[in-house]
C-alpha cells in the first residue's frame, strides 16, 4: 500500500515535471542563449555557454532605447490604469449604490462591451484617433485603453461595492457625511483590496497592448516595450543571441511584477470571468 | 445578495423605524450627482468603443483608401467581394480550426493540469506560478521566442528533434503551409493554458470537498467521481472557459502577426490579420471595415447565442450548486 502510493507520489511528479518542462524549457533556452554568441548559439544550442558573455544583456542595458521603451511602456501603464480605475470607481458607485430609472440599462451597456474584440475597433479608432489629432500622442493610447478596460473594472467593483453594508452609508450619513465624502473618505478606502486587483489588472493589460501603440506610435521616442521588441527583432534578425537576450530583459519587470502582485491578479482574472 | 441601499438624509429621524425605501434621487439635483458620477465612464464608453463600431459599420459600405472624402457609396460591395475572397474564407476556416483544437486539445490539457494541482503535491504552489507565467508575457515576446525556438535548422526545436534521433520531424515549421498552423497552435498553447488552469482550479476549490467524500463512500473510483461529480460541477468554469478561448481565437493578432504575419503565403492568416494587411497596408480602408464589421457580427451573435442558450443554465442554477460563487 505504502510502497503504492509512493510509487503513485512519483509518477504525478513526473507528469508535473513533464509539463513544467514544456513551459519552463523555452524561458531557460532564452536566458542562457542570451549570454552566448549567435556563432555558439547554432553549434552548441543546448549546453551551458563555454564563456558566459555578458555583452548582450550589457549592450541592451546601456543603450538608452530599451529604457526609454521601458518608461513609455510604465508611463502608459500608471496613465491607463488612473484613469480606468477612477472612471470605473465612480461610475460603479452610482450603479451599485443608488437607485434610478435606467440605471441596469447603463450597466448593460458597459457589459456589452465585453464582447467587443479590440482588433474589431482598432481601424476605425485610429480614424478617429487622426481626427483627433492624438497620433503619436500618449493620450491616444491610454484613453483608449481606459475605455477597453472600463466593462471589467465597472463589473468588479460594483460587485465589490454592492457587498459593503447599507449600515455603514446610513452612519456616514447620520453623521453628516455627504455623497462625495463618503464615496471617497469611506467607500473607497474600504474597496482597496478590489482597488488593488484592478489596478493590477489594468496594468498588465496595458504593458502587454502592442496593436494600438503600434499604430498610433510613428515616432521611436513613445515607442513602448512589445513595439520595441518586434523593431528590435526586425533590425537584429540574424543576431539570435541579441534578440533573445532583448526579450529576456523585456520580460523581467513582467515577471517581477507578476511575483509581487500575483494574487490579486489571479483573484481579478478568476472573478473577473466568472462574472463577465 | 445586497440590494440597493436607499439614501436616507437629514429628514430620518432615528428613533423612527426605517423610512420606507426611498429612491436617492429626488429632482434634479440628484439627476445632476448621478450623472457627475457616470459622465467620465460613459464618455470614454462612447468615444472610443462605442463609436469606432458604429463608424466601421458606415465605412464598411465605402469604397475608401483612407484619405480624402468618403464618397464612394458602394453598399454591399465590400461584403460580396470578402465572402468571394478565398483568403477570407480561409481566415473563417482557420478561425474553426484555431476554436477546435483549443477545445479539444488545450482545454482538457488545461483540466488536466488542474486536477493534478489540485491533489496534495509538494510545490504546487510553485507550480501553479510558474505554469501561468507565460500567461503575464506580452504576446510579442512570447512571439518573437517562439520564431527563434522555431527557425528552420539553427532553432531549438530542429535541434531537439534531432538530439531525440527524430530527424524526420525536422522541419521548417512557419515557414511551411502545412505546418505553420499547428505550430501556431502549440505557441497559443504554451501561452494560455495556464490561465485556463487557474480558472479550473478556482472552480475545482469551490467544490465542497464533502461531495467527493460522499462519492468517495458509495464506491465511486477516481475516474468515476472525475466523471460524475467532478465534471457536472465544474460545468460553468468549463463553459465560461470554452468562451473566452473562442472569442480569444477569433480575435487573435498580436501572436501571428510577429510570427508569420499571416504567412507563407496567407496559411496563417486570420480575420484581424486580414483586416490589417488591408487597412493599414493596403489601404482598402473600407474593405477593411467591412472585416471588421464581419468580425464584431460574428464575435456578437456568437456571444449573445452562448449567453442565452449556454450561460443561461448557470444563471438559472440547473448545474450549479457548489460553492458559493
Amino acid at each position: 500500500m505504502n510502497a503504492r502510493r509512493t510509487a503513485r507520489g512519483l509518477s504525478l511528479h513526473a507528469v508535473v515535471w513533464l509539463i513544467g518542462a514544456f513551459v519552463v524549457v523555452p524561458l531557460v533556452y532564452a536566458v542562457i542563449s542570451g549570454f552566448k554568441s549567435t556563432g555558439e548559439l547554432t553549434s552548441n544550442p543546448f549546453g551551458l555557454p563555454e564563456h558566459w558573455r555578458t555583452g548582450n544583456y550589457t549592450g541592451i542595458l546601456g543603450d538608452g532605447m530599451f529604457w526609454r521603451q521601458i518608461a513609455n511602456s510604465a508611463g502608459m501603464a500608471i496613465g491607463t490604469t488612473c484613469c480606468t480605475v477612477a472612471a470605473s470607481a465612480m461610475a460603479a458607485f452610482v450603479l451599485a449604490r443608488y437607485a434610478f430609472r435606467g440605471r441596469e440599462l447603463f450597466y448593460t451597456l458597459f457589459t456589452i462591451g465585453l464582447m467587443f474584440p479590440f482588433a474589431v475597433a482598432v481601424l476605425p479608432l485610429f480614424l478617429l484617433l487622426r481626427t483627433f489629432d492624438l497620433l503619436d500622442n500618449p493620450l491616444g493610447v491610454i484613453l483608449p485603453q481606459a475605455a477597453f478596460g472600463l466593462p471589467m473594472t465597472i463589473i468588479i467593483l460594483r460587485g465589490f461595492f454592492r457587498t459593503i453594508p447599507a449600515e455603514v452609508e446610513e452612519a456616514a450619513v447620520v453623521d453628516g457625511c455627504g455623497k462625495l465624502r463618503f464615496f471617497w473618505k469611506i467607500l473607497l478606502p474600504m474597496a482597496r483590496p478590489a482597488l488593488g486587483t484592478v489596478s493590477v489588472l489594468a496594468i498588465v493589460a496595458s504593458w502587454n497592448n502592442f496593436f494600438l501603440p503600434l499604430l498610433v506610435f510613428n515616432d521611436p521616442t513613445w515607442q513602448t516595450i512589445p513595439v520595441g521588441v518586434q523593431q528590435f527583432q526586425g533590425q537584429y534578425s540574424t543576431d539570435y543571441a541579441r534578440v533573445l537576450a532583448y526579450i529576456v530583459l523585456a520580460m523581467v519587470p513582467a515577471l517581477a511584477f507578476y511575483a509581487v502582485a500575483e494574487r490579486q491578479l489571479i483573484g481579478g482574472l478568476t472573478a473577473g470571468a466568472t462574472k463577465g | 445578495m445586497s440590494t440597493l441601499t436607499e439614501e436616507r438624509t437629514e429628514d430620518v429621524v432615528p428613533v423612527r423605524p426605517p423610512a420606507p425605501a426611498r429612491s436617492l434621487l429626488r429632482g434634479w439635483g440628484s439627476w445632476a450627482s448621478v450623472a457627475w458620477f457616470l459622465v467620465p465612464a460613459l464618455v470614454l464608453f462612447l468615444v472610443f468603443v462605442l463609436a469606432p463600431i458604429v463608424v466601421a459599420v458606415w465605412t464598411g459600405f465605402f469604397k475608401w483608401g483612407g484619405v480624402g472624402p468618403m464618397d464612394d457609396f458602394v453598399g454591399f460591395e465590400n461584403y460580396a467581394r470578402l465572402f468571394g475572397d478565398p483568403v477570407f474564407l480561409g481566415d473563417l476556416g482557420r478561425g474553426l480550426y484555431l476554436i477546435v483544437l483549443s477545445i479539444t486539445v488545450q482545454l482538457p490539457f488545461a483540466l488536466f493540469t488542474a486536477v493534478l494541482l489540485n491533489q496534495r503535491l509538494r510545490g504546487r504552489a510553485v507550480y501553479r506560478m510558474l505554469f501561468f507565467a507565460p500567461y503575464i508575457l506580452s504576446e510579442v515576446v512570447t512571439a518573437v521566442l517562439f520564431t527563434m525556438i522555431f527557425l528552420p535548422g539553427d532553432g531549438m526545436a530542429d535541434h531537439l528533434v534531432g538530439a531525440l534521433g527524430l530527424d524526420g520531424l525536422k522541419g521548417t515549421w512557419l515557414a511551411d503551409p502545412s505546418t505553420v498552423m499547428p505550430t501556431l497552435f502549440v505557441v497559443m498553447v504554451w501561452k494560455y493554458f495556464g490561465f485556463h488552469m487557474m480558472l479550473y482550479l478556482a472552480g475545482l476549490q469551490s467544490i465542497p470537498a464533502e461531495i467527493i467524500e460522499a462519492a468517495t463512500i458509495d464506491g465511486a473510483g477516481a475516474w468515476q467521481r472525475f466523471r460524475y461529480v467532478t465534471l457536472p460541477l465544474l460545468g460553468p468554469t468549463i463553459r465560461i472557459s470554452v468562451f473566452l478561448s473562442i472569442i480569444g481565437s477569433i480575435q487573435l493578432f498580436d501572436l501571428v502577426w510577429v510570427m508569420t504575419a499571416g504567412g507563407p503565403n496567407h496559411s496563417s492568416e486570420t480575420m484581424a490579420i486580414s483586416m490589417f494587411q488591408f487597412g493599414f497596408k493596403r489601404y482598402q480602408v473600407g474593405y477593411a471595415s467591412a472585416i471588421s464589421v464581419v468580425m464584431f457580427m460574428i464575435s456578437l451573435v456568437f456571444s449573445l447565442f452562448y449567453q442565452r442558450h449556454v450561460l443561461r443554465r448557470d444563471l438559472s442554477g440547473a448545474v450549479t450548486s457548489g460553492g458559493d460563487r
